[in-house]
C-alpha cells in the first residue's frame, strides 16, 4: 500500500508536492488510463496515484480540525492557540530498555532517516475520517537504531506538558501529560511512522509538530502529539484516554467496525466534509497488513 | 405600547426570525459551503441547542411570569414550544437521512443500544402530542386543565434532551452540563406552586 514519494531528509521548497498535484491526483490516473495502469508510471506519478479512495481531504481542513486537548476541547481551537508553540529547539529523550538511550535533539534523531510521504486514512474514535499525506519515517527504522533489549516489550509516548504553552492543560479533564503506548511489534510495523510533515510541508502545530506517531490502523488518539520522550518498557504502559475512560478507551483501540464504543456505533464513519456517511473498514482497510498481529486475541475485550 | 402590543408587535415577530433563521441559514451553509469541516455536525449541533433552548425558553414562561408580573407572557408559550418541536423535528431528520441513510435496521438497532439516541427519540416522541395540541382549537377541546396535565410531559421531553446531549459527549460535558443545570433550576422554582396546589 501506500510507501510513496522517497526522498531526503531536506527538501528544497521547489521540489514539495503542490496541494493541487494532490487533489488532482484522480483526475491524473483517469487520464492515465485508471489504476491498473498507474502500475507502470514512474515510482514518483505512482505515489501520487496511490489507492483509488485514497483522496487526501484538503490542507484546510487537516489543520483547521483536530482533536488536540492541549489547545482545548473544541476541534477549532488547536489550530488557533497552538501557534504559539515553541517546536525548535526540541529534545527527545530515549529512556527505558535500550542501549542507546539519552537525549536526542530533533535533528539528530530525525537526520538518519529518508522522509516519506504516506497517504493514510484517519478515523477517529468519534466516527468522522480523513485522509492525510504524512510526511515522516518508519518509526521501526529509528527503534533499531536505538537497539532496545530483549526486556523491551512496549513503547510508550510521552508528549509535552507545558501549560505556559499548552493553554488547554491548566484544565483536568486529561491526566497530563497525555501518554500513548504500543506493543513493540505494533511500533516495529512498517505502518507506523513518526510524522515530521503534512502536504510535503513541515508539520503544523495543531497537527502534532515537530514529531508525532500515525499509527493508521488504530483510532487517532493513539497518535501522540509533540513527543518528547520514548520509552522501552517490559510492561504494558499507561495510556491517557484509558486511564481517563477506562471502559470506553483500551490500550489497542484498533479501528474495527464490530466492535462499537459502549455509547455509539462503529460500524461506519463520515468523512470529514462529507454529508453521508461510510462503512468503516477493518483495521481501517489495513486488515491485510496488520490482521496477523493480532492472531488469536479477542478483539472484543482487548479493545 | 402596552404589554400585550409589545409581546404581539416585537417579541413573537423576534421569535419567528430566529426560529426560522436557523434553518434558513444552516440550509443556505450547506448549498455555499460555509458550515466548516463537518457541516452536518453543524446542522445537528444548531438544531439540536435551538430545540433545546426552545424547551427551557418554553419552561421559563411560568417563572418569569411570576417574578416579573408580566402575565401577557403567557402569550409565547405555544409559539416557543412549537419552534422547538419544530427544530427538534429537523434535528432528527439529518440524524435519520446523514446519519443512518433512512436505513430502518441501522436506525432501530442505534435506538435500542444506545442510550443517548434513545434518549433523544423519546423525547422527540414525548414532542409529538404536545406540537399536535398546540393549536387553540385542540387546547379548548381538550379543556384547559387536561390540557395542562398533558404538557406537563415537556419536563420530560427537556430531561431526555439534556440526557442525549450529556451521554453522547465524549468527555468535555460543560455545555450539557449548563443546560441540565437551567432545567433543573426552572423544575426547582416550580416545585412551591406545585407543593401548594397538592396541599390544596
Amino acid at each position: 500500500m501506500p510507501v510513496l514519494i522517497r526522498r531526503g531528509g531536506d527538501i528544497p521548497a521547489s521540489q514539495i508536492t503542490p496541494e493541487s498535484v494532490y487533489l488532482n491526483r484522480r483526475a491524473f490516473v483517469a487520464a492515465a488510463g485508471g489504476v491498473a495502469l498507474g502500475a507502470l508510471l514512474p515510482p514518483r506519478l505512482r505515489a501520487l496515484a496511490g489507492p483509488d479512495d485514497l483522496k487526501p481531504t484538503p490542507y484546510e481542513t487537516i489543520t483547521t480540525y483536530n482533536n488536540y486537548y492541549e489547545f482545548g476541547t473544541s476541534k477549532e481551537s488547536p489550530a488557533k492557540l497552538a501557534g504559539r508553540l515553541k517546536t525548535s529547539p526540541w529534545t527527545v529523550e530515549v529512556a527505558g530498555a535500550a542501549k542507546r538511550t539519552g537525549r536526542y535533539s530533533y535533528e539528530d534523531l530525525v537526520r538518519p532517516f529518508t522522509m516519506q510521504v504516506r497517504i493514510y486514512r484517519h478515523r477517529c474514535v468519534e466516527g468522522w475520517s480523513m485522509v492525510v499525506p504524512w510526511m515522516g519515517f518508519s518509526l521501526g527504522d529509528l527503534i533499531r537504531r536505538l537497539e532496545p533489549t530483549s526486556k523491551a516489550k512496549f513503547v510508550q509516548f510521552t508528549t509535552l506538558d507545558d501549560p505556559a504553552q499548552m493553554p488547554g492543560q491548566r484544565s483536568d479533564i486529561l491526566p497530563w501529560p497525555y501518554v500513548e503506548g504500543l506493543r513493540l511489534d505494533e511500533a516495529m510495523h512498517p505502518l507506523t511512522i513518526l510524522a515530521t510533515g503534512l502536504y510535503g510541508k513541515p508539520l503544523p502545530n495543531q497537527n502534532g509538530a515537530p514529531l508525532r506517531l500515525v499509527v493508521p490502523w488504530k483510532y487517532g488518539f493513539k497518535g501522540g502529539k509533540a513527543i518528547v520522550r520514548i520509552t522501552f518498557m517490559e510492561t504494558q504502559p499507561m495510556t491517557t484516554w484509558n486511564m481517563a475512560v477506562p471502559s470506553e478507551y483500551g490500550f489497542y483501540a484498533n479501528v474495527n467496525p464490530e466492535v462499537d464504543h459502549p455509547r455509539w456505533s462503529q460500524a461506519r464513519e463520515r468523512p470529514v466534509g462529507e454529508f453521508f456517511k461510510r462503512d468503516t473498514l477493518m483495521f481501517n482497510g489495513y486488515a491485510d497488513q496488520v490482521a496477523s498481529l493480532y492472531t488469536g486475541m479477542n478483539l472484543r475485550t482487548n479493545y | 405600547m402596552t404589554r400585550a402590543q409589545v409581546i404581539r408587535r416585537v417579541v413573537k415577530p423576534v421569535v419567528w426570525v430566529v426560529g426560522l433563521g436557523i434553518p434558513v441559514r444552516l440550509l443556505w451553509g450547506a448549498l455555499h459551503g460555509t458550515l466548516g469541516s463537518e457541516p452536518v455536525r453543524a446542522i445537528q449541533e444548531w438544531t439540536g441547542k435551538g430545540a433545546l433552548v426552545g424547551l427551557l425558553l418554553t419552561l421559563a414562561v411560568t417563572p418569569l411570569r411570576r417574578l416579573t408580573g408580566w402575565n401577557e407572557l403567557i402569550r409565547l408559550r405555544r409559539l416557543l414550544g412549537t419552534f422547538a418541536f419544530f427544530l427538534a423535528t429537523l434535528h432528527l431528520l439529518t440524524y435519520l437521512v446523514f446519519d443512518q441513510s433512512l436505513s430502518l435496521a441501522m436506525i432501530r438497532k442505534d435506538i435500542m443500544e444506545h442510550p443517548w439516541v434513545t434518549a433523544g427519540f423519546a423525547a422527540w416522541v414525548l414532542m409529538v402530542p404536545l406540537a399536535l395540541t398546540s393549536t387553540a382549537g385542540m387546547v379548548r377541546r381538550l379543556g384547559g386543565k387536561r390540557w395542562q396535565r398533558l404538557h406537563l410531559l415537556v419536563y420530560l421531553a427537556a430531561a431526555g434532551g439534556v440526557f442525549h446531549f450529556l451521554w453522547l459527549v465524549k468527555k468535555d460535558a460543560t455545555t450539557p452540563e449548563r443546560f441540565g443545570l437551567v432545567l433543573v433550576a426552572l423544575l426547582l422554582m416550580r416545585l412551591p406552586a406545585w407543593a401548594v396546589r397538592a396541599r390544596a
